[in-house]
């Protein structure tokens, strides 16, 4: 088991027998929430933040995707780590990636049919979220399975809450709603907030005003979390 | 390690087994799931046709509401005369691909009817396809017994552009179809135009189309005036036998 760190030069050094949730383990989940985040830190994956964030539900179907695929493909990645000749090793990625989305895109348009007409163009697009592939070959391909498992939870999930909080901001604006359900009031009958006079901003609507809340995301976040500043 | 994994053999015989093994995969769950995937299309399908009288069901409910409401459907050739054929079983959209391809000729197109009792009347609805500006677009219209007027209209699309030509499938676009007919008093045929500009509400065969969304809406026009001339000749033909009330 040991001998096969070293045959990956990036590879962190794993201990043996390393616990289930030792203190690396818990690491790699909580890292890309905050200090790596994969939209706010490494920009990664910003073009279906901008896409999908229009409803929550959406933005959820398509971070459970993304979780599934790269969570499972990390692992598949990590197991075949050794066996994965190096010249062709992005496309064997590729085609497990692809392999992985088509399976959700199937699975989606079988049991939640209504979602996959309307996240179903997205879905195939998961194939170039940069997440994907940043994670099978900078992680998965030098590490084992257990711990490639963890860092593909802990980046789709860093994913995720980026891609809920923008999408909670856009359908509470633009739509007033949230999941579906109206919080403002009833625009068409005009009832709650739309009694007052208030409307829907179709501008956060459109895609440029997600870029706008993933911006003012990483603002809040780096003011918080300064080691992310960058020196001058 | 008793092969090399970087020689050729090998990097070969990896890509052929990862892609077998990942093929075969897709394969079979493919396989497995596409019955679930094809009765969410039917009752799809079901939904929109009761959706076009108007009535609104879930997706669970919809094969028990359609059976209640719609009877014998039946096709109609390209000179408005009955045929034989599975009416439900027709995919139009195909069908109207393979026409646009050059594969089908016009005369041998068929028209599905689905006669319908809802709200105390017959009504007859008619399946639409066409072209938007980004894929295709379709829909159904429901038409009273005098088969002229409409009663009710649904529209979908696969990919117009949201807040533009997407609006079609909205209410503000689908309601002012009610009540429009397709033939003047005369028993001449006018189709419904979708009018760029708007227009005015009270002519009798045209609505209002949708600022920004041009070219989805003379999709909408264009599918209405070619498939509406078709079922224009089924009523006229039909007569008495066929249509109840006329």
């Amino acid at each position: 088991m040991s001998t096969e760190v070293k045959e990956s030069p990036q590879a962190p050094v794993v201990a043996p027998r390393s616990p289930l949730f030792g203190k690396k383990e818990r690491k790699l989940i909580t890292d890309p929430l905050n200090d790596n985040n994969p939209i706010t830190v490494q920009v990664l994956g910003i073009c279906s933040a901008l896409a999908i964030t229009v409803k929550v539900q959406n933005a959820m179907v398509m971070a459970l995707s993304v979780l599934a695929v790269v969570v499972v493909g990390n692992m598949v990645i990590s197991a075949l780590r050794n066996l994965i000749p190096s010249r062709i090793r992005i496309i064997a990625q590729l085609v497990i990636a692809a392999g992985l989305v088509t399976l959700v895109d199937i699975v989606l348009k079988a049991y939640v049919y209504d979602v996959s007409k309307q996240v179903g163009v997205y879905v195939g697009l998961i194939i170039t979220n940069c997440i994907l592939m940043g994670r099978y070959e900078a992680f998965a391909m030098g590490n084992k399975v257990w711990p490639s498992a963890l860092d593909g939870l802990g980046n789709s999930l860093g994913y995720a809450w980026i891609l809920m909080a923008v999408a909670t901001v856009r359908e509470i604006f633009g739509s007033g709603t949230w999941f579906g359900m109206p919080i403002l009031g009833d625009a068409k009958a005009g009832t709650g907030l739309y009694a007052l006079g208030y409307m829907n901003n179709n501008l956060i609507i459109l895609p440029p005003f997600a870029l706008v809340c993933v911006g003012i995301i990483i603002w809040v976040q780096r003011s918080r979390n300064t080691k992310l500043v960058e020196a001058a | 390690m008793a092969f090399d994994k970087n020689s050729n053999g090998f990097t070969f015989t990896f890509a052929a087994i990862l892609v077998v093994v990942v093929g075969t995969l897709l394969a079979v769950s493919y396989m497995g799931l596409k019955p679930a995937y094809d009765e969410n299309v039917r009752r799809e399908k079901m939904q929109n046709i009761l959706a076009s009288m108007n009535v609104h069901v879930a997706r669970d409910e919809a094969p028990a509401k359609y059976t209640e409401l719609v009877h014998a459907p039946f096709l109609v050739d390209a000179s408005g005369k009955k045929v034989d054929g599975d009416a439900f079983a027709l995919d139009v959209l195909k069908q109207y691909k393979d026409w646009k391809a050059g594969v089908v000729r016009p005369e041998d197109m068929h028209y599905p009817v689905y006669p319908a009792t809802h709200d105390g009347q017959t009504l007859f609805v008619l399946p639409l396809v066409g072209t938007g500006l980004w894929g295709p677009i379709w829909g159904y219209v429901s038409v009273k017994d005098d088969g002229r007027t409409i009663y009710g209209s649904t529209f979908d699309h696969k990919g117009e552009t949201p807040g533009l030509g997407a609006e079609i499938t909205q209410d503000w676009f689908q309601k002012p179809f009610e009540g429009k007919t397709f033939t003047d008093d005369k028993g001449d045929y006018t189709g419904i135009h979708v009018y760029k500009g708007g227009t005015n509400t009270t002519d009798p065969h045209g609505v209002d189309g949708i600022s920004g969304g041009t070219i989805t809406s003379s999709g909408v026009d264009e599918m209405l005036m070619r498939t509406l001339a078709i079922y224009d000749k089924y009523f006229k033909s039909a007569g008495t036998t066929d249509l109840t009330q006329r």
